[in-house]
């Protein structure tokens, strides 16, 4: 244990040392000469006090050369009867010999390459890597809070924070002074605070409760906890760590609300989504389009093939992909639907029933070609790099872009569904077809012509939002079944004919089924919605807005 | 009944329920002989045949599309296998008396609503009256409140896609996503013995021809002719004072139990009942069955069940990629060209060759007989099913 202590107690030292630039020592003190021949001699005791010594320069140059001695790469040479360590290389076999590319231990300038057989390597054990590797740690955290990109400050100051460490405090007050970004200062500060709540007395201690309470820090629960019921601490302390644990479940009430909100918010967009393409058809042709899943499989293949194809012909611009993808999975799934619709589903307008198990049954051969096709595994599409991440938006919250992207896409999508049929001159024919379609075509509207454009826009949107699912789960043949019940719930609760009820009812589903999610769980949280729904069908059954009419049939 | 169906009906049911049992028994080199897993194969179709009934009363005759069949099925196959798995005892690989997935989770002891199904009368009530309670429940609220059409079709769907779900889970105590199998007796009688297999078989023959007597004599009835006409039109059928709901609910629950009778004669002959048996696939493949057989004749549905599964059992062992694109196929076939499906194909196939074999004069007296007898299914009018 007492090396342990050692590398502990040196690197408090170095921490602690006054924080006055890298003006190193002399690299060739008496001390570190002397540390360097112990490095190279056997006693073990020695070699790691020889480390510490070398380590508390805090010189980067020294600790690259400590990283190199825990690497195994550092050798001992006889020069001019002295014993000097060098750095060494890349090896190279020249004639029969084996040669090797040195560098001195310090400015590490090369110094040629020698033969191995002339050198001796300097041999490091467990106890010698563990007394090289605090120092190795605390150049990298120190390194990492002047990193340029936030996320790697953060990570660091996080990291500070969970070992609170005494020996820390100068390092993040200096950080602190020059940090600008909101949240690596928020993690600076919780640190900082972690710490002193770990290692303050008294007055200070209490600050750091309070400081803690409102920084809303979620990670310094445990340690509050233990000061409230710490006996030995002081009624102030203790009071202030109850204020503040108080403060933090009010806070985190606030959060678990905002994240079901939000969770709610992109499920519902996701059933939106899928809903739309279903509710159009539905409610305009009277066509039951179970294979509206298969069609969103069909646009989320579309996806990976377009990434596949990027990634073969633009590597560069890879992340370009999805907007890509976009369109063209509308487009894909737009054109099998149009097939379907003008192939066999024109025969059956008016009849229900047969357009469910017909489409079901296109549904399961799309399903089988793609598993043919593709194969029966998952495969792979990737995140752009500007969807992956998330936006923190308050402490404890973090709104992941994928899902903030496809509710921006459920909004697009019903945005320019309703210009389409109420302000676009297509849409006019499609509401004048669908409410009288014999009139219709005595007036010059193309029913046959309005009913294909109607069907490929509902499919194309069922590829969009195949395409959009790509970001959110797994890409697999079957991954229409697993959505399909639900937007046909969605469908059924919002009632045909109008737009404003499948959104009333994708936002409903979407909200219950998160927030009874928690205290349910998922299946049993399904089950409650479907039990829900039928209840509701009780005093509406025809959902939330029937159309009215005089016909007693509908 | 009518006559010939009626000669039918006998002749098929000596032949199913004496004479394939009795070639059972000859020895396996013997003509006729009909080997220990045909017979086997055959009583699983005939246990789905008896569900294939009950789905056509309710579809072809009363126009009620159920897409969540597979549930009641499942009722009723799990009320036997829960027996069968009590049955087996400390013979189980744990040598616990709790059946080996509860030992596997740790459960400790039997769940109160498993005690009862140690008793064989009380399974067999069960049998009936779980699908059949559930039933009433779930179609009360469904017709009650005038869900319809295809609105009634995707409740059912969501209604299998839910019990599927909560079968799936461990702490329902039914064994999870692997159900319930290796069952060792039925009623002491050992299930590797093929005479046991044989008594099960004719079991089940027997209950297919007592569920298509009764079906029958449902359609036949007055409340027969009141489902069809509710099928046709049924705000006609309300307006004319009577209440479909009620009718509508009726030959529900009478699917419902046909439906728990199929998955409990099911389970002791294929040895295994799991939750994929009960989902939203396996329960739209039943109403194919029917569509295939051809919809309102009831015979349809038979045939449909029995040749619809031997063709899956053939295509799932020599070719396992085309099962799902048949199937795909049969859903697009049967509703486009076949809309009354194999029955009503072969009835117009032989009409036209008769009518092509007849003289000129016996010609035109064909053709009205044969329009007069015109399947229901193909002389609805369209938007009767909206």
């Amino acid at each position: 244990m007492r090396y342990r202590l050692v590398a502990l107690l040196s690197l408090l030292a170095w921490l602690a040392a006054p924080a006055a630039g890298h003006a190193a020592p002399p690299p060739q003190s008496p001390e570190i000469v002397r540390a360097l021949a112990d490095l190279a001699g056997d006693d073990a005791d020695k070699r790691e006090a020889a480390v510490t010594v070398i380590g508390q320069t805090r010189d980067p140059k020294w600790i690259r050369f400590l990283g190199a001695l825990r690497d195994g790469s550092v050798y001992a040479r006889s020069k001019a009867g002295a014993t000097e360590l060098v750095i060494g290389g890349t090896k190279a076999t020249r004639g029969d010999q084996d040669v090797i590319d040195i560098a001195s231990a310090y400015e590490q300038e090369p110094l040629g390459a020698v033969a191995l057989t002339d050198l001796k390597e300097v041999p490091t054990d467990r106890r010698l890597r563990l007394a090289i590797k605090p120092f190795l740690d605390a150049d990298e955290t120190r390194a990492q809070l002047a990193d340029s990109d936030p996320a790697v400050r953060q990570g660091a100051a996080v990291k500070l924070g969970n070992q609170a460490d005494l020996a820390a405090v100068p390092t993040i007050e200096e950080a602190l002074k020059k940090e600008t970004d909101r949240w690596v200062r928020h993690a600076l500060t919780e640190a900082l605070g972690l710490i002193r709540l770990a290692h303050g007395k008294g007055d200070e201690r209490t600050d750091a409760a309070r400081t803690l309470g409102e920084i809303h820090s979620a990670a310094a629960r445990d340690a509050l906890g233990r000061l409230a019921g710490d006996p030995t601490a002081s009624p102030a302390e203790r009071e202030a760590a109850t204020h503040a644990i108080r403060r933090l479940q009010r806070w985190s009430l606030l959060t678990t609300t905002v994240e079901t909100l939000f969770q709610g918010a992109s499920l519902a967009s996701i059933l939106l989504l899928m809903a739309l393409g279903l509710a159009i058809v539905f409610g305009l042709m009277g066509v039951i389009n179970m294979a509206h899943g298969e069609l969103m499989a069909l646009g989320a293949y579309a996806t990976f093939v377009v990434q596949n194809w990027f990634r073969a012909a633009l590597p560069d611009r890879l992340d370009l992909y999805f907007v890509a993808a976009l369109p063209i999975s509308f487009l894909v799934a737009a054109a099998v639907g149009l097939v379907m619709e003008r192939g066999v589903i024109r025969f059956l307008y008016g009849r229900p029933l047969e357009t469910l198990l017909l489409t079901w049954g296109a549904s399961l051969i799309i399903q089988q070609g793609l598993r043919l096709w593709f194969g029966a595994a998952n495969v792979d599409v990737a995140s752009p790099s500007w969807l992956s991440g998330g936006y923190p938006v308050m402490v404890g919250v973090t709104l992941p872009y994928n899902r903030v992207f496809i509710i921006c896409l459920a909004t697009v999508s019903v945005a320019a569904t309703y210009w389409l049929l109420f302000q676009s001159s297509a849409g006019l024919r499609i509401r004048a077809v669908t409410q009288n379609r014999a009139m219709s075509s005595c007036l010059g509207v193309r029913a046959g012509v309005v009913d294909a454009t109607t069907f490929a826009f509902g499919a194309g949107l069922a590829g969009l939002a195949g395409c959009a699912l790509t970001q959110i789960g797994n890409v697999g043949p079957s991954l229409g079944q697993n959505y399909i019940v639900d937007s046909f719930m969605v469908v059924v609760t919002g009632g045909v004919g109008k737009l404003a009820g499948t959104i009333l009812a994708a936002a409903g589903l979407g909200g219950l089924t998160k927030g009874i999610e928690p205290t349910l769980g998922a299946v049993f949280g399904k089950v409650a919605i479907l039990v829900g729904v039928i209840l509701f069908l009780q005093r509406r059954p025809a959902g939330l807005f029937a159309t009215r009419g005089r016909n007693a049939e509908a | 009944m009518p006559k010939r169906e009626a000669i039918a009906v006998g002749l098929a049911a000596v032949l199913l329920v004496v004479v394939l049992p009795f070639c059972n028994t000859l020895p396996a080199d013997a003509p006729f002989s009909v080997s220990n897993f045909t017979l086997n194969l055959f009583g699983k179709f005939l246990a789905y045949a008896i569900l294939a009934l009950g789905l056509d009363l309710l579809w072809g005759y009363a126009g009620v599309l159920s897409l969540g069949h597979g549930v009641f099925f499942g009722l009723g196959a799990y009320a036997m296998g829960m027996h069968l798995m009590l049955e087996i005892g400390a013979k189980s690989v744990y040598q616990s008396a709790l059946p080996d997935f509860m030992v596997w989770n740790q459960v400790k002891a039997l769940p109160l609503f498993w005690q009862p199904f140690h008793s064989g009368a009380f399974t067999l009530a069960a049998i009936v009256l779980v699908p059949a309670l559930f039933g009433l429940a779930f179609g009360y609220l469904a017709f009650r409140s005038r869900i319809r059409g295809v609105y009634f079709s995707i409740i059912t769907q969501a209604l299998a896609l839910s019990v599927w779900l909560v079968f799936n889970r461990n702490e329902m105590n039914l064994g999870g996503t692997n159900g319930l199998a290796d069952f060792k007796t039925i009623f002491g009688f050992p299930l590797n013995q093929p005479g046991t297999q044989r008594g099960l078989y004719v079991v089940t023959a027997a209950t297919l021809v007592a569920a298509y007597l009764v079906c029958r004599w449902i359609t036949l009835t007055r409340a027969g002719k009141v489902l069809v006409a509710i099928r046709d039109s049924e705000t006609r059928v309300l307006f004319s004072g009577y209440s479909p709901a009620a009718y509508k609910l009726f030959v529900f629950v009478v699917s419902a139990i046909l439906a728990g009778v199929a998955g409990a004669l099911y389970a002791p002959q294929v040895g295994i009942i799991t939750p994929a048996k009960i989902g939203v696939l396996p329960s739209i493949e039943m109403v194919v069955w029917v569509a295939a057989g051809g919809r309102g004749t009831l015979y349809g549905s038979v045939i449909g069940a029995f040749g619809v599964n031997w063709i899956q059992s053939w295509l799932t062992t020599s070719y396992p990629d085309l099962w799902l694109l048949f199937l795909g196929g049969l859903f697009m076939g049967a509703v486009l060209f076949f809309p009354d499906g194999i029955v009503g194909a072969l009835g117009r196939l032989i009409g036209r060759t008769r009518r092509f074999l007849a003289g000129p004069q016996d010609r035109a007296i064909l053709e009205a007989s044969h329009l007069s007898q015109a399947t229901p299914g193909a002389s609805r009018p369209p938007s009767s099913d909206q």
